[in-house]
């Protein structure tokens, strides 16, 4: 109580803090970056990877971690190019059944006792050879309405922070504000306790499995309607950058500690690495293992903050 | 005793095995409305597993579960329990530590849903707590990981006692205030009374015997897995309850108290004091010595053989050990094997350095070596190159023994090492340890069974991480063991 801040709200604030340090940088760098049409530009990658963290989050929640993620993601977009674009109810009728194998995964992973990396990393090729047999070569194309939903024009305010702002509120309140999003975060602080107060923890990860398969869908969605025409790998590097992101947002691997909204941030704040260092002039070779200094950057920072709450 | 009529839930002929241990043998046992049950017993007597058949958390191998008159055994869960009102405070705390105050409450309360049941389920929590805990300083909104131990218990507890949409007949208390001050403590035991004397009804474990003898009416004393003695709480005083722990190895034990003592020669070759502990008892282990540590579990012996195994061959500090040291874990899956190894493997692995010749190990020493051991203890396998899991749990332990043994090390620590091993084996391997004793060896172990004492040169008790009470083997009797794990009054 002596400190101005208490380390708490210190460490609720870093995602955001965060963001504002890499933003401040960039106006530094670049003043005209900073303006509705720069932040449209920046943040153009940024709603499909906003959802894509959220996505991981739900199954980091329940201590698992999603590593078919970037593939399923891109499955969901070869899918979304060709037979929802021609068939749609075929389109529709895949997707929903890919849904149904991310619940399946969840159950099968709670009640083999399995590791969910494991699982999850065995399922990611069997989402890319799905994805490969569906549009074998790169092609196909994003139906009409996702193209135009994901190129909207706002006003005053650029449409992926409007929507990455609805993304980040609407899983607030989902896993945070809702009754039973308080019964799905237990489940990853103390399962035990979970279920000693008469609740189905195999309900639980099917639960959140759905979710992140929902959320992950969603995010294959965007995708495909930015980029407009599909390939199967198009977002293999989302399985780590949705991982940074939750850990960058204030969320912890074990233990159900997660933050919606910081996820979010934390999407977007990797997403801004990209033009951050491209300001910088540094090639794009190099731009993997900048963003994972950043990481490091602000994760040491997290446990230095730590440490200190413990010391006092 | 008016048969069945006040009965909330009643267990007859309840039994529970885990594997070869059986955990409880055959107890009945009836909570009525209007009436506090102390439950009472050392280790493993069974008390908390039998806790977990009454809150529905464990289903019993054998017997029936009666609730309200009615035959349940078949169905009995937890749902059933909590739609029925009864609640249970588990004695590791559950919690969620990654929500809020309000949220733990809800988790235990479907009904608090819909619009604004977070600040239903704050009021509801935080009424609670001021109506038992009066000035506790608790909110809501708080994390329930921020905050100390002791207030968890504050939470856990206050949540147990709140009612929504279902009645509340009975609450379950499992150690409630081994982290609660004198204060605090007090005020629970004044709510317990008022809320048994408002008709309903509380079991209470403790190992403050001070408490129970306060705050129960009935008391129910638990041994190997079976209440021994059952009566109102005011024909018991703490000797007669400390008796009727006890079990009869009374006649072993006086047979082979001749004992050796160690301590007039040599310097000890193994002296600690717990962390914390100004004054008291000093742990010391002289050559050729059992010293054994007895307590209640989870009272500082397991970290003081730790304390050991780090001090070893290093100068200074608070603890000094001479010569190397060898650690026999309890919990063999976790510390102990290595899953994936052969049996001789497992047994190598701690003298790997003196199998080595040019950094690569020696095959046929190794071979040797597993050989050995397997005569010298009597692994019973055909071959010592097979798995370990094909080994029967004894046979595994005692390769971990094997492992302790062949090192060079003059001292062994072992961490309650007979957990879940069958008679014939511990009998095997109590001779092993006096054969290598008498050769020298120094042996610290910690047991929480009070039998296993009996093989001790000299007795060490501890309690809250202190030692509190050091017995020469003539005088640890397992009452003044018991005595001394008991603190006094209240």
């Amino acid at each position: 109580m002596k400190a101005i801040i208490s380390p708490r709200t210190l460490r609720g604030m870093l995602p955001a803090l965060s963001l504002a340090i890499l933003l401040g940088a960039i106006w530094w760098l670049n003043p005209r970056a900073i303006s509705p049409l720069g932040f449209q530009l920046m943040f153009n990658l940024a709603v499909p990877i906003a959802l894509a963290t959220v996505a991981q989050m739900c199954v980091m929640a329940v201590n698992d971690l999603d590593l078919g993620i970037g593939a399923y993601i891109g499955l969901v977009v070869c899918i979304a190019a060709t037979w929802l674009n021609e068939t749609p109810v075929l389109g529709v009728l895949a997707l929903a059944a890919t849904l149904v194998i991310y619940m399946a995964l969840g159950a099968l992973i709670h009640l083999r006792n399995l590791p969910s990396i494991v699982v999850t990393l065995g399922m990611s090729f069997v989402w890319l050879g799905l994805a490969i047999l569906v549009l074998p070569t790169p092609g196909g194309k994003s139906p009409e309405w996702l193209s135009g939903l994901m190129k909207l024009k706002t006003p005053l305010i650029p449409f992926p922070i409007l929507a990455a702002i609805a993304i980040a509120l609407a899983s607030h309140f989902l896993l945070m504000r809702t009754a039973h999003g308080a019964i799905l975060r237990g489940a990853g602080g103390n399962p035990k306790a979970i279920e000693r107060a008469g609740w189905s923890l195999l309900k639980v990860k099917v639960a959140m499995f759905g979710l992140a398969g929902f959320f992950a869908m969603l995010a294959g969605l965007a995708l495909i309607g930015l980029t407009t025409s599909a390939q199967a790998n198009v977002a293999e590097r989302y399985t780590l950058l949705t991982i940074a992101g939750v850990i960058l947002g204030g969320g912890s691997f074990v233990g159900g500690r997660i933050s919606p909204i910081g996820a979010v941030i934390g999407a977007l704040t990797l997403t801004l690495t990209a033009p951050f260092l491209t300001f910088l002039r540094i090639t794009p070779d190099w731009q993997i293992g900048a963003q994972g200094a950043i990481l490091i950057i602000v994760l040491a920072f997290r446990a230095f903050i730590d440490r200190a709450e413990a010391r006092r | 005793m008016a048969d069945g009529g006040g009965d909330i839930i009643r267990l007859d002929g309840v039994e529970k095995h885990f594997g070869a241990v059986t955990a409880v043998a055959g107890v009945d046992v009836a909570c009525r409305s209007g009436e506090a049950l102390g439950l009472v017993g050392h280790n493993g007597a069974g008390k908390s597993t039998l806790m977990q058949i009454l809150a529905g958390t464990l289903a019993p191998d054998r017997g029936t579960i009666t609730l309200a008159g009615r035959d349940v055994s078949a169905g009995y869960s937890v749902a059933e329990a909590q739609k029925y009102g009864v609640r249970c405070v588990f004695q590791e705390l559950s919690l969620c530590p990654n929500l809020t105050v309000a949220e733990n409450a809800r988790v235990l309360h479907p009904s608090l849903r819909g619009i604004g049941w977070r600040g239903r389920a704050g009021r509801l929590i935080i009424s609670k707590l001021d109506e038992i805990f009066a000035g506790h300083d608790i909110a809501a909104g708080d994390i329930v990981g921020d905050l100390t131990i002791a207030r968890r218990q504050m939470v856990e507890i206050a949540r147990a006692f709140t009612v929504t949409d279902t009645p509340l007949r009975l609450v379950i208390l499992d150690e409630p205030t081994s982290s609660l001050d004198s204060v605090v403590t007090g005020q629970l035991l004044d709510h317990v009374r008022r809320f048994v004397s408002g008709g309903g009804s509380v079991v209470i474990i403790s190992h403050l015997l001070g408490e129970i003898l306060s705050s129960a009416s009935r008391i129910a004393v638990m041994r190997d897995g079976k209440v021994v003695a059952e009566r109102p709480a005011g024909e018991f005083d703490r000797n007669s309850l400390v008796a009727a722990m006890g079990s009869v190895v009374k006649a072993a034990h006086s047979a082979d108290k001749s004992g050796r003592d160690m301590r007039t020669s040599a310097s000890p070759r193994v002296r600690a004091r717990p962390a914390g502990q100004a004054g008291g008892d000093e742990l010391l282990a002289y050559p050729g010595e059992v010293v054994g540590l007895a307590g209640l579990a989870g009272h500082g012996q397991t970290a003081a053989l730790l304390k050991l195994f780090r001090a070893a061959g290093k100068s200074g500090g608070e603890a000094q050990v001479d010569g190397d040291v060898a650690f026999v874990a309890g919990d063999r899956q976790t510390d102990g094997i290595f899953p994936l190894w052969s049996i001789a493997q497992n047994i190598s692995i701690g003298s790997i350095r003196a199998l080595a010749r040019m950094t690569l190990i020696d095959a046929d020493a190794e071979r040797e070596m597993a050989r050995n051991w397997q005569e010298r203890i009597a692994i019973r396998t055909p071959d010592m190159d097979n798995n370990i899991f094909t080994l029967s749990g004894g046979n595994q332990q005692k390769a971990l023994f094997a492992r302790a043994l062949a090192t060079n090390a003059r001292t062994v620590l072992m961490d309650d090492p007979m957990r879940g091993v069958d008679i014939g084996t511990k009998q095997e391997v109590y001779g092993i340890i006096r054969d290598e004793a008498a050769k020298g060896r120094t042996f610290v172990w910690y047991t929480t069974e009070i039998d296993e004492l009996v093989h001790a040169d000299h007795v060490y008790v501890f309690r809250d991480g202190h030692i509190v009470a050091g017995f020469p083997r003539a005088e640890a009797t397992e009452e003044n063991i018991l005595h001394a794990s008991f603190r006094e009054g209240s």
